[in-house]
């Protein structure tokens, strides 16, 4: 098993020139620069020894005011292989921009789409970046931690 | 109490009763309640509906469509999303309708009560609600006294126009 993951990091090495390994991971996981996300997916679904062929889920995560980040987690599932992956990018927590990976996985998608709802993440070259669990009117993203909802949403009010 | 159908009819069968009785009977004998279910509460309302709980023996057969429906049963959260859409299913249904608020998040936002961004603490801030179930979810047997409060209310309704008005005017000009 350590074996495959050597395998795995070094393949990711190619694409990118930071890689860190998430210590107690599983399945085991690693952070990646964010420019490089999208040549590491491609060639993590690409190549025969990895053949991610599956995007499981996308996560998102606000870490807070104080430390000024927010995290993109990519859980990826090779079906013939049966071996698991994570990815993790950091971006800044003003104006948090990643490059979409729905070229590569169709189910990015929708899974974009919920991160971008909830988070208020901007996934570049989405096809159709608009929320998908709130209403389209909806103001703020409700899963930040500085989230204030509004008063009234169409003169109904939201607290109890 | 018998039915009415219970009973044995004399005077070559016709019955003398008031206006009120027979269409508050005829009403509260079969509320057609609305096809419609929100969250868990929805499966409970489907036990009421199936064999064990028979929820036909009171003439209540769910419809597909608000207009045919008498009685919408909210069983569920309710969200933000979908307030709008109950409204309008509301204002579909031929009157006279009524509302039952089945379970917690319903009748209050139940668990989402304090950190529910995205629900209606309450379906009664959208329509107006005649009767409130509580349980989380309720049981069928809470459902169907929901049910019968319902039929104790339809059977109290009126349709005489109030005369308190005018009996107070009559009074005041005989001063």
């Amino acid at each position: 098993m350590s074996d495959k993951r050597e395998e795995l990091i070094a393949l990711i090495r190619q694409a990118s020139d930071e890689v860190t390994e998430i210590a107690n991971s599983t399945p085991f996981g690693v952070i990646i620069k964010t420019e490089s996300l999208l040549s590491v997916c491609e060639l993590l679904y690409k190549n025969p020894t990895a053949y991610f062929d599956m995007l499981s889920c996308v996560t998102g995560i606000d870490n807070g005011i104080d430390t000024g980040t927010m995290e993109v987690i990519y859980h990826l599932y090779s079906i013939p292989l049966n071996q698991s992956i994570v990815l993790k990018v950091i971006l800044p927590r003003e104006n948090p921009e990643i490059e979409s990976v729905s070229t590569i996985w169709k189910s990015a998608n929708w899974l974009e789409r919920e991160v971008f709802d909830m988070f208020g993440i901007n996934f570049k070259n989405h096809p159709d970046l608009r929320r998908i669990l709130m209403p389209a009117d909806w103001k703020g993203y409700p899963l930040r931690k500085d989230y204030k909802h509004e008063e009234y949403y169409r003169n109904i009010k939201i607290e109890y | 109490m018998k039915g009415l159908l219970d009973q044995q009819f004399e005077h070559g069968g016709v019955i003398i009763t008031k206006v009120d009785d027979l269409l508050n009977w005829s009403r509260l004998s079969s509320l057609f309640p609305m096809t419609f279910g929100l969250a868990c509460c929805a499966i409970e309302f489907m036990s009421t509906g199936s064999t064990v709980y028979d929820m036909d023996r009171f003439g209540m057969v769910p419809r597909a469509s608000p207009r045919q429906s008498d009685v919408m049963i909210v069983s569920g959260t309710v969200t933000f999303k979908m307030a709008d859409r109950i409204k309008q299913l509301y204002e579909q249904m031929a009157e006279p309708r009524y509302v039952i608020s089945m379970g917690s998040c319903a009748n209050c936002g139940g668990p989402y009560w304090q950190h529910g961004y995205h629900v209606v603490k309450g379906v009664d801030r959208i329509i107006p609600v005649d009767v409130y179930v509580p349980g989380c979810p309720p049981r069928p047997e809470a459902l169907i006294g929901g049910i019968l409060k319902l039929h104790e209310k339809i059977r109290n309704e009126s349709r005489m126009k109030p005369t308190a008005i005018e009996q107070l005017i009559e009074k005041e000009s005989h001063v």
